[in-house]
């Protein structure tokens, strides 16, 4: 049975903070996504939108929102959440339609905005609620981020100045990209002077919020064919697992992980992709190119070995030899990553797929990686949501 | 004169035989500790059981990993004006193979931490206010 699924069209609208509805956002990309492809409007059977949850009742039926704005023309539709994963999730819901037969070509659309200032949780004494305790305690998003960096340096022997250097690598690799919002060449001295927020993790080592829209015109092999576009990028594989009970790793916005006092305890990280190079039949040896979650500078090295880069504990050595830059072995994040866009989430999963295609399609221009044949995404959000997608040439 | 005193959370820890401890529930049928306690369902995919017993969690546990807190937290956190930065540890309990966050003790620094040693949890002010002491768990090295 047939199981991948033909990439036709991307589009995105650039990260930044811009202030203005997210479906502005959503509909730019998705129109950039289906001239990319050629496939005219009328023709999308099924519109698959990433939600957001900060932008009331539109944002919630996302897919419903994107349809209505670009004009409603008959189509199914689906609304996916799950948190960073979002887009990911619409995804595999586009594809299941194609592979069932019940579609031809679909549009994914995510897109987001951010509001002023901090995210904080509803006010009132709400100890059910583990955000209410983890702030109530003090323990804020970058202290978990920190958590997993201080481990690294304790058991691993990692560096801030490595840390550091992946900062440099993505703010380099994201330089020339229209997308991005933040295009600027970036030192180690830069990342060491700036304020610390967590120990060992300073401003620089943490990624922003952001603005922004990504889509995608996905269809079936055969319609792809029939478009003359035989050669598309295809989807390989979408994982979307979820944790497996006991966690390892203490997670946002939990106090505490699962006790493994019964059950021996696993790494909710390392099985994203574990799913994804099972379901593509290939291994992280195959990789050329990867999109990875870069919350945080350090979060990015352990990407490296949940993905099967390297053993655990030498993610520091890919970093010290230049590996994961364009033009060394497996360059990770060549689009530059959360560290030049920020996060948008329901749009940042499928920008990560966008990338992957450029890149594929050898079309990404000065951040090219030579050569690029498959690529993974990698991501991980709140309360069991991940993803990784397989994209092949 | 002592200032009343009220925990941050009722019910989450309490002074047993004269020692702080965290207070947890465990599985009756697989053994799992759940911290915060949970007394509807075990979560254990291999376990349907609906009963669990009260127990008192380790007191002492190793570093699993430390920070800190630079800013301020927004709320429900209560501040001290100026903030004062404090310790964020994670501590791995041998029995129950959780790990559990706390802040440190206060005057507590990342440079007198390592991962791997061993701590110990004791009961500590949050923050204070109107002659009101509210009380939270932190965790402090051990000699
Ligand atoms: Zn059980």
């Amino acid at each position: 049975m047939e199981k991948d699924i033909a990439v036709l069209g991307v589009g995105m609208h650039p990260w930044g903070k811009w202030g203005k509805n997210f479906v502005e956002y959503g509909v730019k990309a998705s129109r950039d996504a289906l001239r990319d492809a050629g496939v005219n409007w009328r023709d999308i059977g099924f519109v698959s939108g990433a939600a957001t949850m900060r932008c009331g009742y539109p944002g919630y039926v996302a897919g419903a929102t994107f349809a209505q704005a670009l004009g409603w023309q008959g189509a199914e539709v689906n609304t996916s959440y799950a948190a960073c994963a979002s887009g990911s999730q619409a995804l595999a819901a586009a594809r299941a339609k194609i592979l069932a037969g019940q579609c031809e070509v679909a549009l994914v659309v995510g897109a987001d905005t951010t509001p002023k200032g901090f995210l904080k949780p509803a006010p009132g004494e709400r100890p059910d609620d583990p955000d209410w305790v983890r702030f109530r305690l003090g323990i804020t998003n970058p202290a978990y981020f920190a958590l997993y960096a201080r481990r690294r340096m304790d058991l691993y022997g990692d560096t801030p100045e490595d840390f550091a250097a992946v900062k440099v690598k993505n703010a380099e690799h994201g330089l020339e990209n229209p997308n991005a919002r933040y295009r600027k060449r970036f030192s180690l001295e830069d990342v060491a002077s700036s304020a610390l927020v967590a120990d060992p993790l300073r401003l620089m080592d943490i990624c922003a919020t952001s603005d922004g829209a990504a889509a995608l015109v996905v269809s079936s092999l055969d319609y792809a064919r029939r478009l003359g576009q035989a050669d598309a990028v295809r989807v390989a594989a979408i994982s979307t697992v979820t944790p497996t009970f006991a966690s390892a790793v203490v997670e946002m916005p939990d106090i505490a992980t699962d006790s493994a006092a019964a059950v021996e305890a696993a790494r909710f990280r390392a099985a994203l992709p574990a799913k994804a190079y099972e379901e593509a039949g290939l291994g992280p040896e195959d990789i050329s190119v990867a999109e990875v979650y870069d919350l945080s500078t350090a979060l990015e090295m352990d990407w490296y070995e949940d993905l099967q880069f390297c053993p655990r504990g030498e993610a520091a050595n890919l970093v010290r030899s230049g590996a994961t830059c364009i033009g060394g072995r497996l360059p990770v994040n060549p689009s530059g990553g959360l560290a030049c866009f920020g996060e948008a989430v329901p749009a940042q999963a499928l920008a990560q797929v966008c990338e992957l295609t450029w890149q594929l399609r050898g079309a990404a221009g000065p951040r090219q990686v030579a050569g690029a044949r498959v690529g993974i995404t990698a991501n991980q959000g709140l309360f069991g949501h991940g993803s990784a997608v397989i994209l092949k040439r | 004169m002592s200032k009343s005193q009220v925990p941050v959370l009722p019910g989450w820890f309490a002074i047993e035989n004269g020692e702080p401890h965290l207070l947890g529930t465990r599985c009756r049928a697989c053994g799992t500790y759940y911290f915060p306690r949970q007394t509807l369902f075990c979560r254990n995919p291999d376990c349907e059981s609906e009963a669990f017993d009260e127990v008192p969690l380790s007191r002492r546990g190793t570093l699993w990993s430390y920070t800190n807190a630079m800013y301020q937290p927004p709320e429900p956190f209560v501040a001290e004006d100026p903030h004062v930065p404090y310790t964020i540890l994670a501590v791995e309990l041998e029995r129950e193979k959780m790990i559990v966050l706390g802040q440190g003790v206060a005057g507590l620094e990342c440079a007198d931490l390592r991962v791997g040693m061993p701590v110990q949890l004791v009961l500590d002010t949050l923050f204070e206010r109107d002659g009101q002491e509210t009380i939270t768990w932190k965790w402090a090295p051990l000699a």
